[in-house]
């Protein structure tokens, strides 16, 4: 069980042993995990993209590996967050995490209306998904037009006490204008990057790879568009950030955190190794412990720019 | 409940191509082995250069030693890599994974085509000896599974698209004379789906429960990442790697 000085922090109010957090989507409600990783040393569990019905995701291939990464176009299946609340939450509850609750809608009041479901105990924060590129109302117009992000930020703080992240969506000209738009409107953090939009064909039948045509990229191929949008949004915001995108190890998550982001999250490297969080957790404590570093915020936007 | 999966470094013991481009893995399985039951799966690394993801293999034997082998047909960039892989390398496997097949038939059949044998082969070991055997392949080359299912089957029948080896046709075709021939409590298939759709109609035609294992491309192999759900009859959903690969034909397949 890691337990180190140098990695706990209090983030959004929330305590956490470590400031790895798991990206929604990637890691289901925690449990599947809980043979290979240590649940309760991670900063949080984001768990996976709940909307207010019930939904099926989308048909047909939902997902496909390409160079360095991976896409996907799940399309939000999950049981809706009634079933979420009774069943899910009140299981998980032994594992000790933070549990925070990535939420979709396809209205500002739907946002509004999830986030008053989920005002309750065992839910440490929630994140408003306003980025998934893989169902038609699931928000990406709330990603790319930053009056709408500000919009559904204010519907979910009016709603609930927990912390309120947003989660920006890659696929914008400025992202920096869309974070500025969400701090204006009350987020309490923003966490990017979510997937980049991208496809892949099948050149022997000439159709698309997915069933939704296009899908989601992850995985370490994003990393650098990742820590540049990272290193862009901190300078930019006063709140925190929550930094991912091809996160694979210890090394990779402290250019994160150089480039600013306060705690980072980790995707597709659990599909890879379930592992993976456990090991850059210790990495990351390894690496501050080297360098006698005594707590990793020392490290947070500390990249060095300009002459020597 | 499910035993704990472990994450284990397997050391290669053989890697050898034992039909066209079909390629025999035997490694060290350790506890991994030891706990695996017929029809789950192992989800391994496979260490070359841009390849990300897991590839989900079917346990195809396992032995006292605690030896694992699994079988895999070279299709694309991870299976092609897996080739030129040498004894005494090692590769993280993660297993086992899923729901295998539930053992209770008394006179079982086993109906696979192509790569779907690779679990039955376990499966057939599992069933000491009772299980008859129906196999198909496109023709005689692709049959080499008849030599490896040979100390665990009964009675092996085949068939060939071409003739080349058995009865001519599929597996669809020569079933229903078995199952007139002989009184099978339980038919267990793994193959293209197509032809699972096909066992699992005959099965439900002649009032024979039918257990079927499904693959579908995933990521975790642990339910997390929902690429591999797959339709119940009624609609519902359910992950491939977690609920399944093993399940009830009549859950999955309609019987119209």
């Amino acid at each position: 069980m890691l337990r180190s000085s140098r990695l706990e922090m209090d983030f959004l109010g929330m305590k956490m042993h470590t400031p790895v957090m798991t990206a929604s989507g990637t890691f289901g409600f925690g449990e599947e995990f809980e043979e290979f990783t240590d649940l309760s040393a991670l900063g949080a569990v984001v768990v996976k993209g709940t909307t207010l019905a019930p939904r099926r995701g989308n048909d047909g291939v939902r997902m496909t590996e390409t160079a360095g990464g991976m896409l996907n176009s799940i399309g939000l299946e999950n049981p809706g967050v009634d079933y979420f609340l009774q069943t899910i939450l009140p299981r998980i509850a032994k594992h000790q995490m933070n549990v925070i609750v990535n939420i979709s809608g396809g209205s500002a009041e739907e946002y509004g209306e999830l986030a008053k479901r989920l005002d309750v105990p065992g839910v440490s924060a929630i994140e408003l998904n306003v980025s998934c590129p893989n169902v038609k109302d699931g928000g990406i117009i709330f990603g790319t037009d930053p009056k709408a992000a500000a919009a559904v930020v204010r519907e979910a703080k009016t709603h609930t006490n927990k912390p309120v992240i947003l989660k920006l969506s890659p696929n914008v000209t400025d992202i920096v204008q869309m974070a500025r738009a969400v701090e204006d409107a009350g987020a309490d953090a923003v966490s990017l990057i979510n997937t980049l939009l991208g496809m892949a064909i099948d050149i022997q039948t000439w159709r698309p790879v997915l069933g939704n045509i296009t899908g989601g990229l992850s995985g370490p191929c994003v990393k650098p568009v990742a820590l540049r949008m990272v290193w862009q949004v901190a300078q930019a915001v006063k709140i925190p950030v929550i930094g991912m995108g091809g996160i694979m190890t210890a090394e990779d998550a402290i250019e994160f955190f150089l480039a600013g982001a306060s705690a980072v999250a980790v995707g597709t490297a659990n599909f890879c190794d379930p592992a993976a969080t456990r090991n850059i957790m210790q990495g990351l404590d390894d690496y501050l412990q080297h360098r006698k570093i005594s707590h990793i915020r020392e490290i947070v936007g500390k990249l060095v720019v300009g002459k020597e | 409940m499910d035993l704990p999966k472990l994450d284990i470094k397997a050391e290669i013991l053989s890697n050898t191509e034992v039909g066209p481009n079909v390629y025999e893995m035997k490694v060290t399985g350790e506890a991994l082995a030891r706990q695996a039951m017929p029809g789950q799966f192992v989800h391994v690394r496979i260490p070359a250069g841009m390849l990300l993801l897991r590839r989900p293999f079917g346990v195809a034997n396992v032995d006292d030693k605690g030896t694992l082998t699994i079988y895999y047909r070279v299709m694309g960039k991870g299976t092609s890599a897996m080739t030129s892989l040498r004894s005494g390398e090692t590769l993280n496997f993660l297993g086992p994974l899923g729901q295998g097949f539930s053992l209770h038939a008394k006179r079982p059949l086993i109906v696979g085509g192509g790569m779907g044998l690779a679990p039955l082969l376990y499966l057939a070991k599992q069933l000491h000896g009772a299980a008859d055997v129906l196999m198909g392949g496109r023709n005689a080359s692709e049959l080499f599974w008849e030599r490896l299912f040979r100390p665990y089957a009964r009675d092996i029948f085949l068939t060939s698209d071409d003739g080349s080896r058995g009865e001519k046709g599929f597996v669809t075709n020569l079933l229903p004379r078995l199952l007139s021939q002989e009184s099978y409590d339980c038919i267990y298939t793994c193959g293209p789906e197509i032809m699972m759709r096909g066992i699992a109609k005959i099965a439900s035609d002649h009032d024979i429960p039918c257990q079927a294992s499904l693959e579908k491309r995933m990521a975790c192999g642990l339910g997390a990442c929902l690429s591999c759900v797959c339709d119940t009859t009624k609609k519902e959903r359910k992950k491939i790697c977690k609920d399944g690969p093993v399940f009830w034909a009549q859950e999955v397949f309609a019987a119209d």
